[in-house]
């Protein structure tokens, strides 16, 4: 974690919510805190109000009555973006097409009357850092999809702003370059050790970027945490299925253990409930062979994707349980075999949700 | 054989249909510099009706290039903004706004005029002046302007562009200056020829709106068919088209180097 001595603004966002003029509620009042150094993803599907959440920390969104938006302690709600200093990288880049690229990444610094010499010094150490030396003169249109999020990172970091905000930087690059440039993201944020604020609906990119995630869901903040936290206690459902893949069981509780058609699974001790809604991440259940676990089940399908398989088991319980097992294992469809889970790997979550 | 038969028919058919579009210009430019256009071409060539309207009426044209230029700063100035509004803003406002802006164009010219006169009739100076055309000028051309720059602010996501500039910092004005005016210049520049061109040949409302001393080049032509000789109205339209075709073509070139940059 870059906490400790990262630099940049802290944020703090307090009873923010944004119904628009048309009346729809965009986000539901929420408060959180944005450590200096820091990189924080706001994380859910389209319409959960992420961005809006994101525009409000911009100053490109005013929040409704009574929300403020501080920045290391000074309440900055009313200022307009061009006042906030912060650099903010845009889904479609916002790349100015009448500008070359290196006028893209200065202009930043024009705006504030950075001279000529000084500027140009900036505009290369930029072009270094995100490895675009050639393309300087280049017109916008001239590059491509990869090349035009770097210019855009390039520009909004130029101005050594005080928050870096980032809304879906990849989400317009086709799979492989966007796996490749999380990579290179990742290690420029954690060089610059800016405070962040990242938007995103990949749930890959926020596990690997962020420090701690906001998973949001119509409106409103579903749980913060580290991605370790949202991973391994999802506080609901919905964070449940939304992070990874997950196995939902709902089934009564007998002593302390699920009962399911396929037999029973001991829980946790010190349990005591009659029906529970429980999640069960797929590679924590390990196959073994039939009879040799409490509960069973038979192989209805077996997906093989290199470093592991993907087992789809029926008759364990309601729906069909997703296994994912090393890639090792010898299975078949139809097979019928013994599921073992331990007992911690049963995570219980809210009844109603 | 029968395609060449085709192609034939087609250019036949082509050439008559040119024919008799510039026969009449053709006619019209050379009575101007006959000497009588009733014994035709054979009674000679001269430039004395040319140099007789540039004595009669070089005020006039000259009015019409100041008027025209006038019309065009004043849509500029107030359009390009305008049209900017109107697209960040959006919404039902915007929309009400932008069809009365464009109503003009469905309104006679002569009832614009009539409203005009009501309206401002009794401000004898501004009456007399050459301003009360420029007005009738820029309610005509307005939605000229207005609409090729919000056709370009539609092609190009200007929102966005706008944010991105104002999250680097930009002022408004800045932002209008470096991201928004560069960006729209194949709107504004083709809003610009219509608007200079619109109103040097605007006759409707200028016709209701102008007084002895305040003519335009169309109001100037009508005078001279109406009351002079037909090879002096003839030699108004030659000078009429020598101004201004050069002016087209002069635009035109500087509307496609830009738009090739």
């Amino acid at each position: 974690m870059s906490t400790a001595n990262g630099h940049g603004a802290s944020v703090s966002v307090q009873a923010c919510g944004k119904t628009f003029a048309d009346g729809t509620r965009a986000l539901e009042s929420a408060t959180l805190d944005i450590a200096r150094g820091e990189t924080l993803v706001l994380l859910g599907p389209s319409g959960c109000g992420k961005t809006t959440m994101l525009r409000i920390i911009a100053g490109l969104e005013l929040p409704d009555e009574g929300g403020t938006v501080l920045f290391d302690g000074k309440d900055v709600t009313s200022e307009p973006i061009e006042q906030r200093n912060v650099g903010m990288v845009f889904q479609s880049y916002a790349l100015f097409p009448n500008m070359s690229v290196a006028d893209n990444i200065g202009y930043g610094l024009k705006v504030r009357g950075v001279p000529r010499q000084e500027r140009a010094a900036r505009i290369a150490e930029l072009v270094a850092l995100t490895n675009i030396a050639g393309l300087e003169n280049r017109r916008i249109d001239q590059l491509s999809g990869g090349q035009r999020q770097r210019v855009a990172l390039a520009r909004a970091v130029a101005i050594r702003p005080r928050i870096l905000l980032l809304d879906e930087p990849l989400t317009a690059l086709d799979a492989a370059l966007r796996d490749r440039l999380r990579g290179e993201l990742n290690r420029l944020l954690r060089a610059l050790g800016i405070t962040t604020i990242y938007v995103t609906h990949d749930q890959a990119e926020a596990m690997e970027l962020g420090d701690r995630i906001v998973v949001m869901r119509k409106g409103t903040i579903a749980q913060i945490g580290t991605p370790r936290e949202i991973y391994f206690t999802p506080r609901n459902r919905f964070v449940a299925e939304f992070i990874g893949a997950a196995n939902i069981i709902e089934s009564p509780v007998e002593d302390g253990h699920l009962v399911l058609s396929g037999g029973r699974q001991p829980l946790r001790s010190g349990i005591n409930l009659a029906v529970a809604v429980a999640m069960i991440r797929p590679e924590t259940i390990q196959v073994v062979e039939a009879g040799r676990a409490p509960l069973s089940g038979t192989i209805d399908s077996v997906s093989f994707v290199g470093d592991r398989q993907r087992l789809v088991i029926s008759g364990t319980s309601r729906k069909p349980l997703t296994v994912d097992a090393p890639n090792a294992v010898q299975v078949r469809p139809g097979e019928e075999v013994g599921l073992l889970v331990a007992p911690e790997s049963v995570r219980l979550l809210p009844l109603e949700d | 054989m029968r395609y060449r038969l085709i192609f034939a028919g087609q250019f036949v058919f082509t050439l008559a249909v040119a024919a008799f579009l510039m026969v009449p210009a053709a006619l019209s430019i050379s009575a101007g510099v006959t000497v009588s256009y009733f014994r035709g071409i054979r009674s000679g060539v001269t430039l004395q009706w040319i140099v007789q309207v540039w004595e009669l009426y070089a005020g006039t044209i000259l009015l019409s290039f100041v008027v025209a230029f006038a019309t065009l700063a004043v849509t500029l100035l107030a359009g390009v903004p305008a049209a900017y509004a109107l697209h960040v803003r959006g919404g039902r406002l915007a929309r009400v706004v932008e069809e009365l802006i464009t109503l003009p164009l469905a309104i006679p010219g002569l009832a614009i005029a009539l409203a005009l006169l009501l309206t401002y009739g009794g401000f004898g100076d501004f009456r007399r002046s050459w301003l009360f055309i420029l007005a009738g000028h820029v309610i005509f051309t307005m939605p000229f302007m207005v609409r090729s720059v919000l056709a370009v602010f539609g092609t190009i996501d200007i929102k966005t562009l706008d944010e991105g500039a104002a999250s680097l910092g930009a002022s408004p004005w800045r932002r209008f200056r470096d991201v928004i005016v560069p960006n729209a210049m194949p709107g504004i520049l083709a809003g610009s020829l219509m608007v200079v061109t619109l109103s040097l040949g605007e006759f409707n409302l200028t016709w209701m709106l102008h007084t002895p001393l305040t003519k335009t080049l169309p109001i100037g032509l009508a005078d001279s068919y109406a009351s002079m000789r037909l090879e002096v109205a003839s030699a108004y339209t030659l000078i009429f088209f020598i101004m201004i075709i050069p002016l087209l073509v002069a635009m035109q070139l500087f509307a496609d180097r830009e738009q090739r940059k």
